[in-house]
């Protein structure tokens, strides 16, 4: 059997960073949490995708519209994931631009149905609901499928026991693994393709062509060339059902 | 096999001086190009078409009769012209024009453009990019074919007994090549009408376009147009040349840094490496090219950048001595080695008006 992959981002910048450390915990209790509960026992890998070391690369494909090779490969391990792993540091009441600048060169739909954790790190719990008005409606926008408990780890959850009225952070982290685990294992609505460029970003929002019955919206997988495409008698009925 | 060059007419200051040439010097400088590449003996010149700045080449046919009056060989060509924002109506009017003025020596390369504002100051919507192809197209392919044409579609007002005049030349409408850069409907468009289907093989890496070639060439065997090898490519390319590498590179690389599409991201030995950009001996980019070959097939056209980023007009003229003095006339020699006799060559009208003769004589009345 396949294994399941599980695709960590980490957007933190200084070696070590925080914001890996809470990304390696998550992806720990979610591996445990995985292992727990899959009665088939299917192997779970785990790939990091460190942003710090793609840096370069994605302000080289947002100047020139393609990715480098190891941004292409990093790229296309987070579309095909089983989950998500996301964690920023907060930068100015908000993600890192750095974390965005990644997230913006997915298509639309290459993230649809996803489960995937938001997760992200600061100086001091108030810059928590971070993942609440950016993260969150970010991964609503790509349509990924997020788990309830956003994890956020300031400066003082790392010692002590933080704040006494809430939940500790292994706490929080082991329910946001949990949600994540049980989410994967549900499975979740089938993944939506990828269709390539404007037509793709048309599809997505096109419902008629969406719910085709004859499947066009899907489009055709062309033999050897690894694309998708719409025959052309179906691309002139749909101009015509207009 | 036709080579030449494609140019975007883009007005961009020289890196290296400040200075930014004049709309009208950029104009003229365009027309001089095309003039260069039919002396130095290559088949093809195409421009671009675009309506914003720093670009001028809003009016394609126009500078395109003005060459066609100045030259005797050269097929004259855009890349690419907008079947998005254009009516297609007046591209057919326009380009059966420029194609009897010309004597035939007229092919267009399609395209939807790459600046949203555009669509809506031409009425459109750059949502509908995909679908204003396909229909606008199917419009100009029945007016070139159609004495006349009863029409109604989705983008335009309808059209009944309507003649676009002139009529193509020798009844036979312009060569029609489909240029995309990302969409996979637009090699299926081209496999399906069985016309040329053009990468852009310059901001992409060789793995992209050949899967839509590859995809291209499926397609037009399955409508029956031949077979995958017979299917018409052209390709563009980037070349930047010096008789050392290494001065070609010190020469080129403010270009390269500062140029607006692709400079301040990637160093240009990274682009170099996974891009088709050439810089350095004519060895090199003849090296370079022939790998075209072996990476999407024989193909029928090759066209070269050799225009932008501020390059200035001597150094581009420089620049077209060399492509056909010592990388042309090579490529020929290698392209044409070991090319099976059923892979057709570039289009021209001479050929596809004695093929139209041809089958006309073996219709019965």
């Amino acid at each position: 059997m396949t294994p399941r992959t599980l695709v960590v981002v980490s957007a933190g910048l200084s070696q070590p960073s925080s914001t890996r450390l809470l990304a390696d915990r998550l992806a720990e209790a979610t591996r445990r949490h995985l292992a727990a509960h899959d009665a088939g026992g299917r192997e779970v890998t785990t790939r990091v995708v460190e942003l710090r070391d793609l840096a370069r690369d994605i302000a080289g494909h947002l100047v020139t519209g393609f990715p480098a090779p190891p941004l292409r490969e990093a790229i296309e391990a987070v579309e095909r994931a089983d989950a998500v792993i996301a964690v920023t540091p907060v930068f100015a009441a908000s993600y890192s631009g750095l974390f965005k600048s990644f997230f913006d060169l997915f298509e639309p739909t290459a993230l649809v149905g996803t489960p995937l954790l938001i997760a992200a790190t600061g100086g001091t719990a108030r810059h928590s609901l971070t993942l609440e008005h950016a993260m969150r409606p970010l991964f609503a926008y790509l349509r990924a499928t997020v788990v309830p408990t956003a994890v956020f780890a300031a400066a003082e959850d790392w010692g002590g026991d933080g704040d006494p009225l809430t939940d500790t952070l292994p706490t929080r982290i082991d329910r946001a693994a949990r949600e994540l685990a049980t989410l994967l294992l549900a499975g979740t609505p089938a993944q939506a393709p990828a269709p390539a460029g404007e037509a793709g970003r048309a599809q997505a929002d096109d419902g008629e062509r969406a719910g085709n019955a004859d499947g066009a919206a899907d489009g055709r997988a062309a033999e050897g060339t690894g694309l998708r495409f719409t025959p052309f008698a179906e691309q002139l009925a749909a101009l015509r059902r207009r | 096999m036709q080579f030449g060059i494609f140019t975007v007419g883009d007005v961009t200051p020289d890196p290296t001086t400040g200075r930014t040439p004049t709309e009208h010097e950029r104009i003229k400088a365009m027309v001089t190009i095309a003039r260069k590449a039919e002396e130095v003996g290559l088949d093809v010149f195409a421009t671009g078409e675009h309506h914003n700045p720093p670009f001028v080449p809003s009016s394609p046919t126009t500078m395109l009769g003005w060459i066609a009056a100045r030259t005797e060989r050269l097929i004259l060509s855009t890349a690419t012209t907008l079947i998005t924002t254009n009516d297609p109506v007046k591209i057919a009017e326009d380009y059966a024009m420029l194609q009897h003025l010309a004597d035939g020596r007229v092919d267009l390369m399609m395209g939807r453009g790459n600046t949203g504002p555009v669509y809506p100051w031409f009425g459109q919507d750059i949502r509908q990019g995909i679908p204003l192809a396909i229909e606008n197209y199917a419009l100009l392919h029945r007016l070139w074919r159609e004495d006349v044409v009863d029409w109604e579609g989705r983008f335009r007002t309808p059209l009944q007994g309507f003649t676009s005049t002139p009529r193509p030349l020798d009844g036979v409408p312009p060569f029609v090549w489909h240029g995309s850069i990302r969409s996979p409907e637009i090699a299926e468009q081209a496999a399906y009408y069985g016309d040329g289907f053009f990468a852009n093989n310059i901001f992409w890496p060789t793995t992209h376009f050949q899967q839509l070639i590859g995809l291209y060439r499926q397609r037009y065997a399955h409508y029956g147009h031949g077979t995958p090898e017979q299917a018409m490519v052209g390709l563009g390319g980037q070349i930047f040349v010096r008789k050392n590498s290494q001065d070609a590179i010190r020469e080129f690389r403010p270009y390269f840094d500062n140029a607006p599409v692709y400079g301040h991201g990637p160093s240009l030995e990274e682009f170099m490496e996974q891009t088709p950009l050439t810089v350095g001996s004519p060895q090199e980019a003849i090296d370079r090219t022939l790998t075209f070959r072996e990476n999407f097939g024989d193909y029928q056209r090759q066209l070269f950048l050799m225009d932008h980023a501020g390059l200035p007009l001597k150094t581009v003229l420089e620049q077209l001595d060399i492509l056909g003095e010592e990388i042309v006339p090579v490529l020929r020699r290698e392209f044409a080695a070991g090319r099976p006799a059923d892979v057709p060559d570039g289009p021209t009208h001479a050929a596809r008006a004695a093929a139209e003769r041809q089958r006309r004589a073996a219709t019965p009345a």
